[in-house]
């Protein structure tokens, strides 16, 4: 695939749930060395948009292509290009860490060497050596979100999808991840979603604000940060905010409607 | 790799030993007590047999019940459709496993076999025949509740929806079934129903008449099943 082309394209993306519109008209490009934060309320759109580009739900209407391959019509060859951790970073819970990852380099066809040498890798760029033949079902909620990291990464992929990569890790534990996906981002497109503010500034070149399923803002955090409201400093503030979550709150609440 | 995964899952827990318990010691109950295998003073295993479409009714899906519906619950589901792996490797990978796990089990009552031996002379071809019979028609039980188990995230739904439909084909040569169908349908639905009853397949096998046509109609069952299996995984994908 030539450089410049882009690793991850929505066009028109669109899924209805019943009568609920969970995700509308969704189209953005991701490129190679892009780290997109998506960001949005609870409920916005965030991991059905990821579960459409991993190809594990249909759209509606619309497609999405990832390594230039469309995840509905070429799904195996879209999916040798793809690492995704879907939310809340499921696993079997009676299996050991190195079991899983085992497993998971098998299903994805690389060979016995590769997997040796991928699993000794990753058991250091993410620091599994303690928990390595420790049982999934025991590990802390840290740890299990570390192990689902390791299984997007075992097969080196150009495109990582995250749904959520620091949820439920404590703040040293964040620092981590975000080094982490730092490390990886100049070689991959990575899309990550988070509400937590700060994530975006800390790791993403570029945020994609979401909300009711519509795309309210594609642009750097810098840009964001430039739509937040000018705030009157002589009203006093009951809760501190900072301006990027003014601007959240704006795009969010008031352009969306809410 | 997926066989070997789910083969192990089985053993993960004390519940495979239960059920391989459970299994060997109802079906030898089953043949000892309810039977009276040893006042029928005949060297055959057809007692044993017998009860053999009941208790898989039962204990079938019970095996089967977690092979989807754990995963949805699990959440494990969105791993492996994400993998770049096509659906029917799993369905099938799912189901080769918990068809071994049966084939264990039948491997267990094998004393039995011993013990007519022992006891006398038995036509041992019957019974390899009627074992084998038996495998497949656990296999049968399996797609089954696989199938059912596809469609929800919840064990005991996938367990009482297997056991259903599971009796309505243990069932369909008995009247209970064709009952209900007699006064509307024509002739040809209702011995086409007939002809799908699991006991009418399997009680041909046990007394001795190896046809292809039971086989047959199992491992068709068994494609016909798994191929609907694979339906219902891609169309939860557009749901």
């Amino acid at each position: 695939m030539p450089d410049g082309q882009a690793l991850v394209e929505t066009r028109a993306v669109t899924k209805t749930f019943g009568s609920v519109q969970a995700v509308r008209d969704v189209s953005f490009t991701v490129g190679r060395g892009e780290v997109i934060g998506f960001l949005g309320p609870n409920g916005a759109g965030k991991s059905t948009t990821m579960k459409i580009i991993a190809g594990f739900l249909e759209p509606t209407s619309g497609e999405a292509f990832v390594a230039g391959y469309d995840s509905r019509r070429e799904p195996i060859a879209a999916r040798r290009h793809l690492g995704y951790l879907p939310e809340g970073a499921p696993a079997y819970p009676d299996m050991t860490v190195a079991d899983f990852l085992d497993f998971v380099s098998g299903m994805r066809g690389l060979s016995r060497q590769e997997t040796n040498r991928r699993l000794a890798e990753l058991v250091e760029s993410i620091d599994l050596a303690e928990v390595w033949n420790r049982r999934i079902e025991a590990l802390s909620k840290g740890y299990k979100r570390r192990v689902g990291i390791a299984q997007a990464l075992v097969h080196d992929p150009d495109v990582l999808i995250l749904d959520e990569p620091t949820d439920g890790l404590d703040p040293n534990q964040k620092h981590e991840m975000r080094e982490l996906i730092r490390t990886l981002a100049p070689t991959k497109a990575i899309i990550v979603s988070t509400h937590i503010l700060e994530e975006v500034e800390a790791i993403c070149t570029r945020a994609i604000v979401i909300a009711k399923g519509r795309m309210m803002a594609d642009a750097t955090p810098a840009q964001l940060l430039a739509q937040a409201p000018h705030r009157d400093p002589s009203i006093p503030q009951l809760v501190k905010t900072t301006p990027l979550e003014d601007a959240f709150r704006h795009i969010t609440l008031e352009q969306a409607g809410v | 790799m997926i066989f070997r995964r789910e083969f192990a899952a089985y053993f993960s827990t004390p519940l495979a030993a239960v059920f391989l318990a459970v299994f060997v010691a109802v079906s030898s109950g089953m043949t000892f007590f309810v039977s009276n295998f040893f006042d029928r003073a005949q060297a055959d295993l057809s007692s044993f047999f017998t009860w053999q479409p009941w208790l898989f009714l039962v204990l079938m899906p019970a095996v089967g019940m977690r092979l989807w519906a754990e995963e949805r619950r699990l959440g494990t589901i969105e791993l492996l459709m994400t993998l770049p792996v096509a659906p029917w490797k799993f369905v099938f990978g799912k189901w080769l496993a918990a068809f071994a796990f049966a084939g264990l089990a039948l491997v267990f009552t094998m004393p039995l076999w011993i013990t007519v031996n022992v006891l006398g002379s038995p036509d041992n071809g019957v019974i390899l025949a009627s074992y084998l019979g038996a495998w497949l028609m656990a296999g049968a039980f399996l797609a089954i509740a696989s199938c059912v188990s596809a469609l929800t995230k919840n064990q005991v739904l996938a367990f009482i929806g297997a056991v259903i439909v599971g009796f309505l084909f243990v069932m369909a040569g008995f009247d209970l079934v064709l009952a209900a169908v007699r006064p509307w349908a024509p002739d040809v639905i209702l011995q086409a129903i007939a002809s799908m009853s699991f006991i009418g397949h399997f009680g041909r096998i046990t007394d001795g008449v190896f046809e292809a046509s039971a086989l047959v109609f199992f491992a068709s069952l068994i494609a016909f099943a798994l191929w609907l299996n694979v339906q219902i995984l891609d169309a939860r994908k557009a749901a």
